[in-house]
């Protein structure tokens, strides 16, 4: 057996193939369309994805220096936040390295 | 399929529906006998044409869906297929498409690519050719299948294996997981065969024991910690083996709508076995409209039509009273509590039934029909 696959600070994430970003006006919600899937993204999730899936947005770390400079926080704090987020995204085939 | 969308907060509050399942046929090359189609095909000469599919594309966004599962029958029988994707994608829905892929080639995945379609679903009756190719009753179905789901990841869509399992490819559950990986499916879903439609003809034919079940289970038990990050994992157990029902459907008329070749509007794909219904078309009302009080969605949404052991049972609004075709082709009474549930009065006959069809193992198939012209 191998170890799972792990996001960390020097990976760089997109998200999975045939997943999309995309708000639906019908109920006014961020959301992540996947293959018979939906996932409903608050607006924490919604700047994680934002900062670290786009093919420019360079390596998870650099997007959580990004993050921590746009909300004024403390870095280890949102890097804590931004590695679990995208590590459960990976889990749920969401995202991928 | 999962959905994650927040529910309404208020009784009187309907949610939107989530998905579409747009059966644009019942013509498919493939004679698989547990196929989930109706006895009664629809023939050819019935199914609606390109504009009304688009109308109901439209609607279907109007009433707030979010995705439409191209499906059949075999949706590449169809020529409009790519129409119909491009439109879809035009009006804003997520676009699956459910296939048998055995008629599918390269350029034609382009195009629907092209398109904007995002996933395809692709089912294989076994990890090898010559079962494989038996229970689909086409030979050469399964070499083909494999060159398209490796066609599909090359073209950057995502990818689904739905593996289909019974008592003659159940014990090969890891090979079928082996294979996804190989082919870089995003995805698995383990199906046990549901015994509907044609499934239901041929369950003598199709249920496993209970020790092969308890293998499988065991089996995919053990490989999903490792699986985790690598492919999603949809399992579905069969019922028939188990103590408390499936939310089928996720509940009566709570995500989904079925539209069927001809365009009748259902709740979900087996309800035309249920008698008495009152089933509207597209040609009549609009989805929105169907949605919110149709006759047949109306009838079992929610919890206001159960029946002892249900209505005073805590699990009601997560199982929502399991599944209703089901109620009716074991128990004889859609009305009833699905006899699966081992609070049903009908679930020790259930149990008695299960054990002689799975005990019956020279039972032939039945193999799927086509439609009439």
């Amino acid at each position: 057996m191998t170890d799972s696959p792990t996001i960390f600070e020097d990976s760089r994430v997109r998200l999975a193939p045939g997943v999309m970003l995309r708000h639906d006006r019908a109920r006014d919600e961020w959301m992540l369309l996947a293959p018979e899937r939906v996932l409903v993204l608050d607006d924490t999730a919604l700047a994680v994805v934002r900062a670290t899936t786009p093919r420019d947005a360079g390596t998870v770390g650099e997007a959580i220096t990004r993050l921590a400079a746009e909300y004024d926080a403390p870095r280890a704090d949102i890097a804590a936040d931004v590695l679990e987020m995208l590590n459960d995204l990976l889990a749920k085939g969401y995202v991928v390295p | 399929m999962t959905c994650l969308l927040p529910r309404a907060t208020h009784a009187d509050t309907l949610a939107p529906p989530f998905a579409v399942l747009a059966e644009l046929t019942h013509r498919c090359p493939l004679r698989c006998p547990y196929c989930s189609n109706p006895l009664a095909l629809d023939p050819a000469s019935r199914e609606m044409d390109t504009a009304s599919w688009k109308r109901v594309l439209d609607q279907a966004a109007d009433a707030g869906m979010l995705q439409v599962h191209f499906s059949g029958g075999e949706p590449c029988v169809r020529k409009d297929l790519e129409e119909l994707v491009a439109h879809a994608t035009d009006v804003g829905l997520y676009t699956n498409l459910i296939t048998s892929a055995v008629l599918m080639d390269e350029d034609r995945l382009i195009r629907l690519r092209d398109a904007g379609l995002q996933h395809v679903q692709i089912s294989l009756q076994d990890t090898e050719a010559e079962g494989a190719d038996r229970i689909g009753g086409f030979k050469g179905g399964h070499a083909r299948k494999l060159a398209v789901a490796e066609m599909v990841t090359r073209a950057g869509l995502a990818l689904t294996i739905n593996a289909v399992l019974h008592r003659h490819n159940i014990g090969r559950v890891d090979a079928f997981i082996d294979l996804a990986l190989d082919l870089n499916a995003g995805r698995i879903e383990i199906a046990n065969v549901q015994y509907y439609g044609w499934g239901l003809v041929n369950r003598a034919a199709l249920l496993p024991s209970h020790e092969q079940l308890i293998a499988m289970d065991t089996a995919v038990r053990a490989r999903l910690p490792d699986l985790k990050g690598r492919i999603v994992v949809d399992y579905v157990v069969p019922d028939y083996y188990a103590r408390r029902p499936k939310a089928c459907m996720g509940g009566w008329a709570r995500r989904f709508m079925n539209v069927t070749p001809s365009g009748r509007v259902l709740p979900c794909h087996a309800a035309e076995t249920i008698p008495g219904m009152d089933f509207e078309t597209v040609h009549e009302r609009t989805l929105s409209e169907i949605w919110r009080d149709g006759p047949a969605f109306v009838r079992y949404r929610g919890t206001h039509w159960m029946p002892k052991p249900c209505r005073d049972c805590d699990q009601n609004e997560v199982d929502w009273g399991g599944c209703r075709c089901q109620a009716l082709a074991l128990a004889g009474d859609a009305d009833a509590a699905d006899p699966v549930c081992e609070k049903s009065s009908a679930h020790a006959a259930v149990a008695a039934l299960r054990d002689a069809d799975a005990a019956a193992l020279d039972t032939p198939f039945r193999y799927r029909g086509s439609p009439a012209e």
